[in-house]
This record gives C-alpha cells, sequence and structure tokens, in this order.
C-alpha cells in the first residue's frame, strides 16, 4: 500500500496580505510561511494515522515548487512519513500545471491513495485533487471528513451540501481532506531529528499547459467601522439592518 | 459559442445557488451576444422550463437515474459530452460542494481554464478576466482564463437572482453514463433546512451560549430571520453543534449578505470563514471582543437577554406573530 499526501506552503492564517508591482505580486516580506492547514492537519496526519495502524504502508509526501519548500517539507516529514518528493519549479500559479505535475509523480510511483487538503487557504482553487483524479482517471471523493482502509477498499465520509453522506470505493482513489478527518499534531523531538535524514527527491518537471493567468490583485475596501447599538434598544438594530443595510 | 449553466439539483429540486448562477450566466451570454443555456443531470420533479425564467434559452436535460447521485467522475463525463453536443464555450457553475467536485475535474478534462470561486461577472475588454476570492477573503485575484472553453464557478450571494417571465425548451438528452465506482453506503441530510453554504443569512453562535442546551435562543433567531445556523469552532469541537456548522478557517467559509454573531469572541481564524459575508453583526458582553473590529453593526451586552428581543423585533418586522 502506498500513499502520497500532496503539500502547498501558504501565508500564515495571521498573515497580512498587501501585493507589490503595481499589485500584481504578493508582498512575501514578512510574511511567515507554513503548510497549508488542510493539507497538514487533515491529509498529512490522517496518513501518518493510517501508517500508524499499518506500518507496512509506504508514505510519500509531494509538493510542487521552488527550493523555499525544503525547510515546509522537513517540518512535514518531522510529522511522519518515509520520503518526500518536490518538483522543482517556480512555475505554481496555475492549478492545472500544478496537478499534471502531481499526476505525472502520482503515475511514476503507482500510489493506492492520493490525498490532498480540501482548498489552500491562499487561492482557495479547492482544485488541485479533482484535476490530479481527472489526469489519472481515478474516482474523486471531495471534501472528506473521515477515511479508513480496508484491504484495497476505502471507507468515506464525505461533505454533500446540506449534509453528510458515506462512501465506499475501490483503490486506488484521489481523496481532499478536511475538518474531521484528523486532529492537529505538533512535531516531537526525535520526529525533527529523524526528519532531517529521510530522503527529500528533487525532480524536473514534466511540460504542462497553464490554463489561467494572475493578473493582478486588489484589496477590499476597508471596513466603515463598526456601528454600535445600544443593548436597551435592540429595534434600532432592526431598523438599520432593514432600512440601511437591507439585508433582512 | 453558447453559455452552459449547471443547474444542480438534489432529490430531484434545483439548488437554490443554481439560480443564481442562471442569471449570472444569462447576464454574461447578454454581455457577450450569446445565448445562455442549462444543463440538468438525472431525474428531476420541477418544472424545467421554468429555468427560463432567469434567461436560459433551452435546458439539456439528461433523465438518466444513474446520474440522480453525484459521482464526480461519472458527472465530469456526462457534462463533458453536453458541452460537446451544445458547443458551449463558457460553462458556469454556482460554486458549491457539487461544483467543487466536477468543475475542477472538467476543466482537467477539457482543458478550459476554471476560475474557482467568483465574485463578479468577467470583464471581456481584454481577453476573459474574473474576480475572485483569494487568501480567504483577505484580497482580490483577477484571473485571466487563457483557453477556448472557460469555466467559471460563482461564489453563493455573489450575484443576485433574477426571475423574469421566459420559458426554457427543454431537450431530452441522451448520452452515454458510466456507472459509478463510488458506491454511497449512507446519506445523512439535513431536511428542510437552508444549506449553511447557500444562505443568504446566517446566525451563529459562539462560546459565549454556555452550552448546547442554550442553543434555542440561536434558532429561534435564525427561524425568524429564515436564516441557517452556525457555530464557532470550539463549539464544533466540543459537540455542543455537528461539525457542518463550524465556520471558520478550517470549518466552512460562507458568504451570506447578513453573518449574525453571537457570543463569538472572533479570532483571525474564525474572520477567514465568514469576512466574505456583506454585513456583520456581532452581539458579545465583552465590549473588548476583537470581533467587533469587523463588524458593520455591534451591540455589547447580554445575549440571553439580547437575542430573545432581537427575535421579537424581527417577528414584528416581518410581521410574524
Amino acid at each position: 500500500m502506498k500513499i502520497l499526501v500532496c503539500l502547498s506552503k501558504t501565508p500564515d492564517t495571521t498573515a497580512k496580505i498587501t501585493f507589490k508591482n503595481g499589485n500584481t505580486q504578493l508582498e512575501e516580506a514578512g510574511v511567515q510561511w507554513i503548510i497549508n492547514p488542510y493539507d497538514e492537519w487533515y491529509a498529512l496526519v490522517r496518513a501518518i494515522e493510517l501508517k500508524e495502524k499499518d506500518p507496512t504502508i509506504v508514505l510519500h509526501l509531494l509538493s510542487v515548487g521552488g527550493a523555499d519548500l525544503d525547510p515546509i517539507i522537513r517540518k512535514a516529514l518531522a510529522l511522519g512519513g518515509d520520503e518526500a518528493i518536490r518538483v522543482n519549479t517556480t512555475e505554481t500559479s496555475d492549478s492545472f500545471y500544478i496537478a499534471s505535475q502531481i499526476a505525472e509523480v502520482a503515475r511514476q510511483g503507482g500510489y493506492d491513495l492520493i490525498m490532498t487538503g480540501k482548498e489552500t487557504i491562499d487561492y482557495n482553487g479547492a482544485s488541485i485533487g479533482g484535476m490530479v483524479a481527472e489526469l489519472l482517471d481515478l474516482p474523486y471523493i471531495s471534501a472528506a471528513s473521515k477515511l479508513d482502509l480496508n484491504g484495497t477498499t476505502a471507507n468515506l465520509s464525505r461533505e454533500i451540501d446540506g449534509g453528510e453522506e458515506a462512501n465506499e470505493v475501490s483503490l486506488p482513489v484521489v481523496v481532499s481532506c478536511m475538518k474531521g478527518m484528523a486532529d492537529a499534531r505538533i512535531p516531537n523531538m526525535r520526529g525533527i531529528m529523524a526528519a532531517r535524514t529521510k530522503p527529500l527527491k528533487v525532480v524536473e518537471p514534466v511540460d504542462a499547459e497553464k490554463l489561467t493567468t494572475y493578473v493582478n490583485y486588489e484589496l477590499p475596501p476597508a471596513k466603515a467601522g463598526v456601528k454600535m447599538v445600544s443593548a436597551d434598544n435592540v429595534g434600532e438594530l432592526v431598523r438599520l439592518l432593514h432600512e440601511e443595510a437591507r439585508v433582512i | 459559442m453558447a453559455v452552459l449553466i449547471f443547474a444542480d439539483q438534489a432529490e430531484g429540486h434545483i439548488k437554490k445557488a443554481t439560480y443564481e448562477a442562471l442569471s449570472y450566466g444569462a447576464k454574461i451570454a447578454e454581455l457577450t451576444g450569446t445565448t445562455a443555456e442549462a444543463v440538468v443531470l438525472g431525474s428531476v420533479s420541477d418544472d424545467l422550463g421554468a429555468l427560463g425564467q432567469y434567461g436560459v434559452k433551452k435546458v439539456y436535460h439528461v433523465a438518466n437515474e444513474a446520474l440522480n447521485h453525484l459521482d464526480a467522475q461519472v458527472y465530469t463525463k456526462a457534462l463533458a459530452e453536453v458541452v460537446q453536443q451544445s458547443g458551449a464555450t463558457v460553462l458556469v457553475f454556482a460554486h458549491n460542494l457539487t461544483a467543487r467536485a466536477i468543475a475542477p475535474r472538467l476543466s482537467a478534462r477539457l482543458k478550459a481554464g476554471l476560475v474557482a470561486g467568483a465574485v463578479g461577472l468577467p470583464d471581456t475588454t481584454n481577453g476573459f478576466v474574473v474576480k475572485k476570492n483569494v487568501f480567504s477573503g483577505k484580497a482580490y485575484a483577477f484571473v485571466k482564463l487563457n483557453t477556448d472553453i472557460k469555466i467559471v464557478s460563482l461564489n453563493p450571494n455573489a450575484y443576485k437572482a433574477v426571475a423574469g417571465t421566459g420559458v426554457a425548451e427543454v431537450v431530452p438528452t441522451t448520452i452515454t453514463v458510466d456507472s459509478p465506482k463510488v458506491k454511497v453506503t449512507s446519506s445523512d441530510k439535513v431536511a428542510g433546512e437552508v444549506p449553511l453554504t447557500e444562505a443568504t443569512v446566517v446566525v451563529s453562535g459562539g462560546r459565549g451560549l454556555k452550552g448546547p442546551e442554550n442553543w434555542g435562543i440561536v434558532e429561534d433567531l435564525a427561524k425568524a430571520m429564515g436564516a441557517a445556523t452556525a457555530c464557532s469552532r470550539p463549539v464544533a469541537d466540543s459537540n455542543w453543534r455537528p461539525h457542518h456548522e463550524h465556520v471558520g478557517q478550517t470549518g466552512e467559509a460562507i458568504s451570506p449578505n447578513l453573518y449574525v454573531a453571537l457570543g463569538i469572541s472572533g479570532a483571525i481564524q474564525h474572520l477567514a470563514g465568514v469576512n466574505r459575508s456583506k454585513v456583520i453583526v456581532v452581539i458579545n458582553k465583552d465590549a473588548e471582543a476583537p470581533f467587533f473590529k469587523a463588524a458593520d453593526y455591534g451591540i455589547v451586552g447580554d445575549i440571553f437577554e439580547i437575542v430573545p428581543k432581537l427575535t421579537e423585533e424581527v417577528k414584528k418586522l416581518k410581521g410574524i406573530a
């Protein structure tokens, strides 16, 4: 059994987002980078849990990007996993291009289970898992909140609009992971030491099209500031919501 | 040339988010001088001709029972065939969970650029550029689609559904449909309620509610407002409320017209899930709660006193006895 977990780096949740060069590029100065929380807390930690239950599982981590990813990948390896692969490219703005790189690594590695987070907290595309599944012609379970393996079958729960459903599917499968899958972990000292010597393979990208271009960015208009209403005058709030904001 | 809108259905009924997508797609058709058409997969009990009210001229209906349930792989292949039959060059989805499962697959299958979470109409003065949410609501990006076929997945509440008078021609469509590889073993749907991600008004409770037994006041207010209910992360983590109600960084990201936060302090992770709401109301006993900085309207006070009064005032406004 081979599992591939895809990891992306994103600015820390608390990072202040600004842009440079005429709002065409993210200002990276002062931004702290983390592993995309959905990739780390849910996909990676669940994969580690599965490997803890079945130590014969081979767990590989994959990231697409430049050498600046390496510290993030080491951090992920400190949590668990046997080895990591980085597809060496600075072209990371188009989802299809990235999905093509992941699909190629997946084809080469013959994985039974490919896991991603349900979306990244920077570009919020929620696209990579679906694209990889299509490129590999595999079933895709999106927004999964539970995942168990039973031989060559995966049992999952996934979110649907207005509820949840349980799915059963034969491996191989692509799964995008969300809350419920696993609880966040912090790497321990042993993990951090072990991560230093785990293999981190760097492979070159394959040719792939870019279907989209990010032209420029815009910050949302600043809020006008909060209008406070007295606790003794709740009717006033309802009036404001009805007449001023026109939302009820 | 046409604009083709995927009209999502659940249990035979067209979903509310679809009406926004239909109106949005019809507007794109108008702006680009073409016609808007819709596609419906699976058996439906609704009158599909009525989708014409939202500006579509034609509805391709693939009434194949194998499509009654979403399987991303099967749906994608079916949609790709309809796209081919219709010759559509712009595909529109409502950015709900279904779209998240199939739009990326379709993008890869058709090599069609995808904008996931669009918040405005495309700018076609120089190519096809669409504004979308990025950085979890902290910014917008303008994304250019470089491909012949373009896919836009429209964020909920980003475009107003406008109902007119038209009637669409329903075209029964036959295509080859694969049998699903994913087996649905059980399904748990919250019947009759507005799905959180589609709701225009959301009432949300935090730790300030003190326990699940106190949720009655949240539900009463939500009912009076016609709102969906939500909660903060600690509430879901303590199992006071189901996980699918959790909004925030690691839960659901929502963008209603009105978000009412009761007893939620407003941690940055929570804001990341709700900062796309058009209007935010915060009611909290702590005047220093960080949420007030992100709010449009605020009341400092005891939610247990204020919320029932608020419910009464809303009922008065709406003429509910």
